[in-house]
């Protein structure tokens, strides 16, 4: 791969390039999944490729190619070279990067077992004991299990002299248990919905997450959704369970504060931001006891967002998203950083494999534990919901609807009754500005989203999110089913 | 025979037999390959400038070993000799470790194969340097209205086959271009997309102008209060939120009991005047005339006079119910069986102009936005509109409105509707391209307002 590097960044250099990285990236997955006792996916995938990314003229091109010969890479350099030309013909200025370091490392995440070297016979016997737990409970008409694990390797060469090779592993597991009854649809997941939950580690995740002790549960609570009463529509207090929190921060605060889209390079897809440049440490974003980051260090957890350096060879860093409630920073790239007067790029540079230009991505943005007892975010009166069934958001980020699985109604700090079909909705700004209690570390969890949709052609990325339950005052609630 | 330079159909037959011989090496003498071949090039602007340019060239083989009525598959992009005997080995071995599916159907027989011709010479000549002028020109008519674009040219040609050891070859090759402008102005915006297998078959500048104008006439959008609303739905955003329920017509979802259509199938879902087939022969659809086994795909009237008629079945459906198959299977294994991914939605006869015209007050509506699925048996679904929405009073948009969020069952939609539009070739970004119409329709459920 070192060698493919090199010969791709020579081939880029000698046309007379102002800068030029390689990615050379060799990928393996392994996807395994059951349906009501039945096989289902049983799949594994090998890709290796390189992605040449070059400025010229002041305008950037990049050709991606699995042709690893000499004339292979350098007709993939040519054609970077020839499609950064063209961009002369709608070029306003050349295209600056914030100054960044030369580093030479080699970085593998903390993989305690090795996902690939557990049998496959192994793995699928789990899911096929989980799936048969599921479907013990009578009213379960659908059980679905699933197990996903890859490996990424990237060698990354540019022409300011860094070499940095970095081995990624990622583990997921999860699993859904519907009710079909009188024509209504009930569903349960665990530990999250789309797929479960997801991380920076091994095998040993599969481990962690008490996947068969907890099936008896999700099965029940899926049949008895059908007896539960409707989510009364109205406003209340809503307690979130620390998975619906992980998206809302994804949805509300993540993808707002991705500067390219700020900026508008996004607009005709994912969308643009509220959060214009004049709202940089001024703006309210939440209440005092709102702290978020972007946290891409390991020192943060094994979050699908934790790496040693980004796709454009800057280290991973923390910046402080909002502090004390106020909006503070940015998810930046060395342009983005440059355009907007930072010295530095942030390091949220991600691709989606060898054949995708880095764009802005979420990192591990993340709700910092707050201090209160999980008692005290209980307390009183309320709607506590869990785990996501739908999500939606406009294309700046301010106007939301979430739905959730299921709901339970607090009176005095207890579960009273349950609820189906919940959801809420609301401003962004309005929302965070409501939390008014965080439940402390011992609560926190680093969730994992596997399939963050962005760009053009779109990329799919995965993404971590940290946080513990906490109660937001005076949400409209059920509006989803309302009118 | 015509065929892609990017992979021929000798080449694909070289590279399947280098697949069985491995296949026969490793005791999997049952096999089926799917070799894919893409070169695509998308050049994305954004503030009055082109600011990604991007292309990429890849090849793939994904190998399906199947034996005992087990099966598993293996996928890689490397063809020397070795990676193919690895790849092989991989599918072998996973199938040897899958538990066996009782339901699991020998490998696809062969079958004729009507051919459908959507390869473009000029879109898979296009150069960056083509993609570049066009775009500036694009550019050049929003910014004369002093306004900011931002979009993407994509000139696409993909080959894809599939092989199997009892005698498939289905070989499918195509381009696709697309071009997608969003004209923005100082407090509203404008969009239009449009797709073909031909790069000049794309009204480039007309796409550019009409964006443009959205964005000029909804300037200074209105504050209206949500509600039921009488709606007009441009062909883009019919296709998103139609786009979203055609997962259901699928057998094998019917059985999971997860489909709308459960214990509906055969009943009168939706008004008398909508009618919904799934064509993979019509003129203005695109993708391969066969499935993910290679079997050819079959027209399927998913609708008629508001009944929900047929659904898809895949080879596996298809044997458990005593049926054919139709065609639309994805690969094997996975879990959802089938779906119809060729949709034709029946138009009607008045044009979108003549539709508004007749509007005494009602919301026209460009584009949808993150469409999810809220209720999945009532066929909820949320999402915002965006990038010009209209008020209509008397038969003319007199201004622009805030975006509404919307939450909204397709099943009371599609009984309220009151006209459509001829059909057309309907490109948006959250469901398959679509052919279908605009559509108009009474009390569209709109529940909240956003802030621009």
């Amino acid at each position: 791969m070192n060698r493919i590097a090199e010969e791709a960044l020579d081939a880029a250099a000698r046309r007379g390039v102002s800068y030029a990285d390689v990615r050379v990236v060799e990928s393996r997955t392994r996807q395994i999944s059951t349906k009501n006792g039945q096989p289902g996916t049983l799949a594994s995938s090998e890709s290796t490729g390189a992605g040449i990314r070059v400025l010229l003229n002041g305008c950037w091109g990049f050709a991606a190619t699995d042709d690893f010969t000499g004339e292979g890479l350098a007709r993939a350099a040519a054609l970077a070279c020839d499609i950064a030309a063209a961009g002369a013909a709608a070029k306003i200025k050349d295209v600056r990067l914030a100054p960044e370091d030369k580093h030479t490392a080699t970085w593998t995440s903390p993989c305690a077992v090795d996902p690939f070297s557990i049998s496959v016979e192994q793995q699928l016997a789990l899911l096929l004991r989980i799936d048969e737990e599921l479907r013990r409970t009578a009213g379960v008409t659908l059980a679905e299990t699933s197990m996903s694990f890859a490996r990424e390797r990237q060698v990354f060469a540019s022409t300011s002299g860094s070499r940095i090779d970095q081995t990624r592993t990622t583990s997921g597991a999860g699993y859904t248990a519907f009710s079909y009854k009188e024509n209504e649809l009930q569903k349960r997941s665990y530990p999250n919905s789309f797929g479960g939950q997801h991380q920076l580690k091994g095998y040993e995740l599969i481990d962690e997450l008490k996947l068969l002790e907890n099936a008896p549960r999700i099965a029940e609570e899926a049949v008895a959704l059908h007896t539960a009463a409707q989510c009364p529509e109205g406003r209340f207090d809503l307690i979130l369970d620390s998975s619906q929190l992980g998206l809302q921060i994804h949805e509300s605060i993540g993808h707002p504060i991705e500067l390219d889209r700020v900026l508008g390079s996004e607009a005709n897809y994912a969308g643009m931001s509220f959060l214009t440049l004049d709202k940089l440490n001024h703006l309210k974003y939440g209440s005092e006891i709102v702290n978020v980051v972007a946290d891409a260090r390991l020192e943060h957890g094994p979050g699908l967002g934790t790496f040693a350096f980004d796709d454009e060879g800057v280290p991973a860093q923390r910046i402080d998203v909002i502090r004390g409630g106020l909006f503070t920073g940015y998810l930046t790239s060395r342009e983005t950083a440059f355009e907007v007067g930072l010295g530095r790029s942030g390091g949220a540079m991600r691709a989606d494999g060898w054949a995708r230009i880095p764009l802005i991505r979420m990192t591990n943005v993340s709700l910092l534990p707050g201090e209160n007892a999980l008692e005290e975010v209980f307390g009183g009166d309320g709607i506590y919901m869990e785990t996501n069934r739908s999500w939606s958001i406009d294309d700046k980020r301010y106007n939301f609807q979430f739905g959730c699985e299921i709901g339970w109604e607090i009176r005095g700090g207890k579960r009273v009754r349950m609820l189906k079909n919940p959801s809420y909705s609301g401003i962004t700004t309005e929302f965070w500005n409501s939390c008014a209690a965080i439940a402390n570390s011992d609560h926190w969890v680093l969730w994992g989203t596997p399939n963050c949709g962005k760009g053009q052609p779109e990329q799919v990325m995965g993404t971590g999110h940290g946080a513990s339950p906490a109660r937001f005052r005076n949400v409209k609630i059920g509006g989803a089913y309302g009118g | 025979m015509a065929e892609s330079e990017l992979l021929t159909r000798s080449a694909c037959r070289e590279i399947f037999a280098r697949v069985q011989d491995a296949a026969r090496a490793a005791g999997a003498p049952e096999v089926e390959a799917m070799i894919g071949a893409g070169a695509n090039a998308l050049t994305r602007f954004a503030n009055n400038a082109i600011h990604q340019n991007v292309a990429e060239r890849r090849l793939f083989l994904s190998v399906r070993t199947q034996m005992d009525r087990r099966t598993a598959r293996a996928t890689t992009n490397r063809f020397d000799d070795a990676s193919i005997r690895a790849v092989v080995e991989e599918a072998a071995a996973l199938t040897r470790a899958q538990q066996p599916d009782p339901d699991l159907p020998p490998l696809a027989e062969p079958a004729d194969i009507d051919e459908v011709d959507r390869f473009c010479p000029s879109t898979a000549a296009a150069t960056p340097q083509d993609r570049a002028e066009a775009v500036a020109e694009a550019i050049d008519i929003v910014r004369q209205e002093g306004q900011t674009a931002a979009g993407i040219y994509a000139t696409n040609q993909s080959v894809e086959a599939i092989l199997n050891s009892r005698g498939v070859f289905a070989y499918y090759f195509d381009t696709l271009a697309q071009f997608s402008i969003t004209a923005m102005a100082r407090d509203s915006s404008g969009w239009a997309k449009a797709s073909a297998p031909e790069c000049d078959a794309l009204d480039i500048p007309g796409l550019a102008r009409r964006a443009a104008r959205k964005a000029r006439l909804s300037a200074g959008p209105r504050e209206l209060a949500p509600g039921r609303w009488t709606v007009i739905l441009e062909p883009s955003a019919v296709q998103d939120l139609l786009g979203q329920m055609f997962w259901d017509f699928s057998a094998t979802a019917i059985r999971d009991q997860r489909s709308f259509l459960t214990s509906r199938l055969g009943t009168k879902l939706f008004g008398a005047g909508i009618q919904i087939a799934d064509d993979a022969y019509h003129p203005m659809q695109s993708g391969p005339p066969f499935d993910g086994e290679g079997v050819p795909r079959r027209r399927l009237a998913l609708v008629e006079n508001g009944i929900a008629r047929e659904v898809a079945y895949s080879r596996k459906e298809a044997l458990r119910a005593n049926t054919a198959p139709t065609g639309h299977g994805f690969p094997l294994p996975n879990e959802i069986g089938e779906a119809p991914m060729n949709i034709v939605v029946e138009g009607g006869s008045e044009p979108l102009e003549t539709i508004i015209g007749s509007t005494k007050r009602g919301i026209l509506v460009t584009r949808l936005w993150y469409i999810r699925e809220v209720d999945p048996y009532e066929k909820i679904m949320t999402g915002m509109t965006r990038d010009g929405t209209f008020l209509i009073e008397d038969g003319r948009p007199v201004c622009g409105i805030r975006n509404f969020r919307f939450n909204q069952s397709l099943i009371e939609l599609l009984n309220n509707v009151e006209a459509l539009s001829p059909a057309e070739r309907a490109s948006g970004e959250e469901a398959f391209d679509m052919v279908g119409p605009a559509m108009k329709a009474r009390d569209f459920n709109f529940t909240e307002v956003t802030r621009f």
